[in-house]
């Protein structure tokens, strides 16, 4: 499927992301620099790269808890680069959040059937209708209904970011921005949390924009990928090809990097990697030493 | 981890409620609470309980003993002190609410604002209460009192905003620890207004701590107030705690009791608030205290500490003294507060030889790291060793039988033949000295070498883990350098005495996949060159297939299997192993599903 055919909904431009700098007349922090993406419906777009890269901050823009100084965001073909909070409050049906650390995106102080309210009674649901969907939603993330009156210290990491989830899918919204949902996570529990996030997919046609700093899991859970790499996006494309064989040097140290669950394989791996770097950092010797 | 919760749906209404159940469980609390309510009932039903007026006068009967008219006898003007008490308690207790009320609202809004949006207002509000405080308080209310006459409720008012920014600090230091947490982000991409967002999400933090402040202030309004009525600034006609002091003390020589009433009940008011914001503090940090019983406790540690040098602890078993390390059976163990022992680790045994890396991987709470600290001799003091035993080179460091580890065996060993390489480095390096000094310390307690060989060693050891500018960054502070490099000082630092095991917990965990393949390449080979003895802590089996020759599976404290890296990674035989391995993304299909339809290894 071509971008054009799935109809986009959310394009990025030139994106440009600056946080003042500390103290007076400092010079402003650049954290993006001219991204460009774009994420069509039913689509995931998987955004990895390293601490620092700006993954996070684009994530963060696209909701609007960054300051964008240059470039556009457009939303469904609307322009929400500057929305005010009431434009927010009416995107928040379509564009939701799940969070890297399920200990501290949920109010400690709340119930779970509080918790996943919220978004509710800010849309206007009244409350015979918000318990309907509530119990919907504990279900459809596999969670037992009578979770509604328990605070979220009762509950495991894991199950944690299943109420999280609930809570971005409790207004059916066409994107989800997900910052690195299964980076705090147990490997198995890491396992089930990216089933769900595909089977709900599957059921709903919800978008994702995926951040994580792990090559692994943006290969498994995404269509296209991106690469960030110093604020800038360099590599872009379909899952298959960045994750796989990648262009830029960069991705492709990044794929080597990641060990492998096998002695023998990652020992070739390793040699790869040697290999890549040494090329990399002197191109002309290597060239020289192969003809 | 999706099994299902197995707490009963009771625990959450209990935790609503057990606050001011852990109150009253608190005697100090259950008395200062008993004090304070009786105070308010007195005060609210002044005038059906006092039999007189507070400022009826008998010229008749002054200065009298306490007989069945007057329970506590007359003043010098022949009012009734017993009603004077009563009506004194209403006006006191009032205006000690006032003040605070006063207080709370200046300066709970303002450190609401200030906190939340910071900027301008919160400079402004920063300025106002730098003033407020550097004002003599005393002074202040004198003025005022010289301004606006006598009256205790202004003088409260007055002194409530003297006292506002104690409010005001305490709500904006709250705020601010909480602005930027994700529940709040969460709640912004919902659209919540901020004024919802603050009612909603931030009071319920500032909630508790300005419950305590309040207790503790109506306390200090209290002896304020009359301190002030004791000089004789109060109004003579109006009757508090405070008037009745200084018109007893005029009198004291002739009758001290009428000294007495009225001092016992302001000692008790302020007393009570202050015990009751200590109990509301004490309930709202309440953890389980859970006591080790002192009979329990082994006499061993000191025992073990005098009879160490003189008597040798029991040999090893013939035959397992060429292993480096050998643990044997163990079990660790937490005491719960019903005296129990909570396990942590069960029956784990494992040897690792000289030049060999072992692997313990599992996930959190699988008591890998309990294992590794139990080697280390890093536990908690609370920690017991249920059973087994730990054996480094030959020699016992937890004997069979004993129940905590060997410190004075183990701090011989520490640093010197068995190092540590942390998971966050950064928190392992102390800011405030250079990282030349941290690794050059140590070096010269534990081989005795002199300052300057140490510090030749520091900088030939930083180019030996690849530092390329090793003398600058010898003399550079932690935040000066990124986190990778960071790992490599702490692994410079684990060698520099020369160890014959290494002990690595999760050491590549916080670092950048990048990073992480340059650190797995120095420590396999450093370990090549130095022929030490590895244990490697890890949950990421990618890790384990790039470094270990064999490796241990844990699970729920347990060892479950373990073996040569080969054949535990290639044909895993435990279930629980085979479920590890089938939750790897590398080589599976992407977007199928990975645990709900069958898992069927790949």
């Amino acid at each position: 499927m071509t971008d054009a055919a799935r109809g986009d909904l959310l394009v990025v431009d030139d994106l440009i992301v600056e946080y003042p700098g500390k103290g007076f007349r400092a010079k402003p922090f650049r954290a993006l620099t001219d991204v460009s993406i774009r994420i069509g419906q039913g689509e995931t777009l998987g955004l990895v790269g390293e601490s620092g890269s700006g993954k996070t901050t684009l994530g963060r823009a696209v909701l609007g808890l960054a300051p964008v100084t240059g470039g556009r965001i457009t939303f469904e073909g609307e322009d929400i680069s500057h929305a005010s909070r009431k434009q927010r409050q009416k995107l928040s049906r379509d564009l939701q959040v799940v969070f890297q650390d399920p200990y501290t995106s949920l109010n400690p102080a709340m119930e779970i059937g509080e918790i996943l309210a919220e978004p509710l009674t800010i849309q206007g649901i009244g409350p015979a209708e918000s318990k309907a969907r509530i119990k919907e939603l504990l279900d459809h993330v596999n969670l037992p209904s009578d979770a509604l009156h328990r605070q979220p210290r009762e509950f495991s990491g894991g199950q944690r970011q299943r109420v999280a989830i609930a809570r971005a899918l409790a207004l059916s919204p066409k994107l989800i921005v997900c910052d690195e949902p299964v980076s705090a996570l147990d490997l198995t529990t890491q396992a089930r949390v990216l089933d769900l996030f595909l089977q709900i997919q599957q059921d709903t046609g919800v978008s994702y924009l995926f951040v994580s700093h792990d090559l692994d899991v943006v290969r498994h859970i995404s269509h296209r990928v991106a690469v960030m790499y110093h604020g800038e996006i360099v590599e872009q494309g379909p899952a298959s090809q960045v994750t796989v064989a990648p262009q830029h040097p960069y991705t492709q140290r990044l794929l080597l990097a990641s060990p492998v669950p096998d002695p023998d394989r990652q020992e070739v791996r390793r040699a790869n990697r040697r290999r890549l770097l040494d090329e990399q950092k002197n191109p002309d010797l290597v060239a020289a030493a192969g003809s | 981890m999706t099994e299902p919760v197995q707490i009963n749906a009771s625990t959450a209404t209990l935790a609503r409620t057990s606050v001011f159940k852990r109150i009253l469980k608190n005697p100090m609390g259950l008395f200062a609470i008993a004090v304070l309510s009786i105070m308010i009932l007195v005060a609210i039903f002044a005038g059906w309980i006092a039999p007189f007026g507070e400022n009826t006068a008998n010229i008749g009967k002054t200065l009298a003993g306490a007989d069945s008219v007057n329970l506590l006898g007359t003043d010098s003007a022949g009012r009734d002190t017993f009603s004077r008490l009563v009506f004194g308690a209403q006006t006191t207790l009032l205006s000690a609410l006032l003040c605070a009320a006063v207080a709370i609202s200046i300066g709970l809004p303002a450190g609401l604002i200030a906190g939340y949006y910071s900027g301008p207002f919160d400079s402004a509000a920063n300025w106002v209460v730098n003033v407020l405080m550097a004002l003599p308080g005393i002074i202040v209310l004198l003025t005022i009192r010289a301004a606006f006459g006598p009256s205790v409720w202004i003088s409260m008012i007055a002194f409530g905003i003297l006292i506002s920014p104690g409010y005001f600090r305490l709500t904006r230091t709250a705020v601010q620890s909480v602005r930027n947490e994700l529940y709040v982000d969460a709640a912004r991409v919902s659209g919540l207004s901020d004024s919802r967002i603050i009612t909603r999400h931030i009071f319920s933090v500032v909630r508790a701590p300005i419950i305590i402040q309040t207790a503790i202030v109506c306390g200090v309004a209290i002896s304020i107030q009359s301190g002030l009525e004791f000089l004789g600034l109060g109004d003579p006609t109006v009757a508090t705690w405070g008037v009745m002091l200084s018109e007893g003390f005029k009198n004291v020589y002739l009758t001290p009791t009428l000294l007495l009433w009225p001092a016992l009940a302001i000692g008790l008011a302020v007393g009570s608030l202050v015990l009751l914001g200590n109990a509301v503090r004490d309930a709202l940090e309440d953890r389980e205290k859970v006591t080790v019983s002192k009979r329990n406790d082994p006499p061993t540690v000191a025992l073990q500490m005098q009879r160490g040098p003189r008597k040798r602890t029991a040999s090893v078993e013939v035959g397992t003294e060429k292993h480096l390390v050998k643990v044997s059976h163990l079990a660790i163990g937490y005491p719960q507060a019903n005296g129990t022992l909570k396990p942590v680790v069960n029956d784990v045994s494992f040897t690792v030889d000289r030049g060999e890396v072992l692997g313990i991987v599992g996930e959190s709470g699988s008591g890998k790291s309990q294992t590794a600290f139990s080697i280390l001799g890093l536990l908690p003091p609370e920690a017991r060793i249920i059973s087994g035993s730990i054996q480094f080179d030959g020699e016992y460091t937890v004997a069979p039988g004993e129940d905590i580890v060997n410190q004075s065996r183990l701090s011989e060993l520490r640093g010197k033949r068995i190092s540590y390489i942390p998971q966050e480095p950064m928190s392992n390096l102390d800011p405030a000295y250079t990282i030349g000094s941290q690794l050059v310390a140590p070096m010269v307690k534990v081989l005795g070498i002199s300052k300057a060989e140490a510090k030749k060693r520091a900088l030939k050891l930083l180019s030996d883990v690849g530092i390329v500018d090793p003398a600058r960054t010898f003399g550079a502070y932690p935040h000066e350098v990124s986190g990778g490099m960071a790992q490599r000082v702490l692994i410079a630092g684990a060698i520099s005495c020369e160890p014959d095991l290494i002990i690595a917990d999760e050491p590549t965990t916080a670092l950048d996949v990048t990073v992480q393949a340059e650190v797995l390449d120095l420590i396999r080979d450093l370990q090549k060159r130095l022929g030490v003895g590895v244990i490697l802590v890890t949950h990421n089996f990618g890790v384990v297939a790039d470094l270990c020759d064999r490796v241990v599976v844990m699970q729920a404290g347990r060892l479950v299997e373990g073996g040569e890296v080969r054949e535990i990674l290639g044909t895993p035989q435990d279930p629980y192993t085979i479920t590890l391995l089938d939750s790897m993304l590398e080589n599976k299909t992407p977007m199928t599903m990975l645990v709900s339809q069958g898992g069927t290894k790949s």
